[in-house]
């Protein structure tokens, strides 16, 4: 299986999704967000980090940079994009999923680790994991989900939300939400399901050393699915 | 030509910036706000002399980039 990493100016959880990918499985390429082309794919991830020093908007500047018109491609025609973080808040500004993601609702930037509770397992990132509740970490400044009602109408018919904030049992509950997020929203879908948005690191659980193997589960079972 | 954009969170958007501000102007003896809402100002020196086609290309960066709509409204001052 073949993965590409895009690395924007300003991209720090690039290096360290490389070698989540790698230590899985994954033939892993480092695309710099100049080149035009993407290579043969089988999954594009756009990683955390402060694209652009959060310029503007967090990802606005970094969604129109070049290799992104490759990627919104690549996403059209069915490829699979996963955006962590920062990847998820370039993915929502171009427009590839619904919504926004503002400033946490307390101000602070936030990091520490979560559990999320899957929402949707009809999808190739996250059919055959066995958890309910994964265990991953966050660090975010901005990862408030916000859009429209219309917009909420439309996801939820769609059943477009991947996971919900929770606590360790898998009650979704407003005192779990870590940033506001409408309806502890962590991570969402585009309609066809083969984009995905989440605030929260997978890369960052995949090494009990470090802090946790939630994020192994994630990523064993995604090459799976793609093979 | 200047032409100047002012970006605003939509009525609905929590701002907790701007609650904060108010906040603290409220603490500063500044008792009588209602509400504080934080914005953005944008500056765009432009060759085009054309005001109407200026106006015009402003609108389409907003659209394109300045402003995210899902959560902000803009306005462009006339041209002077």
């Amino acid at each position: 299986m073949k993965s590409s990493v895009i690395t924007f100016p300003g991209s720090n959880c690039d290096r360290d999704m490389d070698v989540a990918l790698k230590k899985f499985g994954f033939k892993n390429k480092m695309v710099w967000h100049a080149d035009a082309e993407l290579p043969k794919s089988d999954l594009v991830v756009l990683p955390g980090g402060f694209s652009y020093g959060d310029y503007l908007r967090c990802g606005s500047m970094a969604s129109k940079s070049k290799i992104m018109q490759s990627v919104i491609n690549f996403a059209n025609s069915g490829g699979m994009v996963m955006g962590i973080c920062n990847g998820f808040q370039i993915l929502v500004e171009t427009g590839l999923v619904p919504g926004v993601l503002l400033r946490n609702k307390y101000l602070e930037f936030i990091c520490k680790n979560v559990f999320v509770k899957i929402n949707d397992k009809k999808n190739k990132y996250f059919k055959n994991v066995d958890n309910e509740v994964l265990e991953f970490h966050i660090a975010h400044n901005e990862g408030n989900y916000f859009c429209t009602n219309d917009q909420l109408k439309e996801i939820e018919d769609n059943n477009q939300i991947a996971i919900n904030y929770c606590d360790k049992n898998g009650k979704i509950e407003d005192q779990f939400n870590p940033n506001g997020s409408l309806k502890n929203i962590a991570g969402i879908f585009n309609k066809e399901k083969n984009v995905l948005g989440m605030m929260p690191h997978p890369e960052r659980m995949i090494d009990t050393s470090l802090s946790g193997e939630d994020g192994s589960l994630f990523f064993k079972n995604l090459i799976n699915n793609l093979k | 030509m200047k032409i100047s954009v002012i970006i605003t969170l939509k009525k609905d958007v929590l701002d907790p910036q701007g609650k904060v501000i108010h906040q603290t102007l409220d603490g500063m003896g500044f008792e009588d706000l209602n509400e504080v809402r934080q914005g953005k100002y944008f500056e765009i020196d432009t060759k085009e002399t054309d005001n109407d086609k200026a106006k015009a290309k402003v609108e389409e960066m907003c659209e394109k980039l300045l402003a995210n709509l899902v959560i902000e409204n803009y306005k462009i001052i006339d041209p002077k």
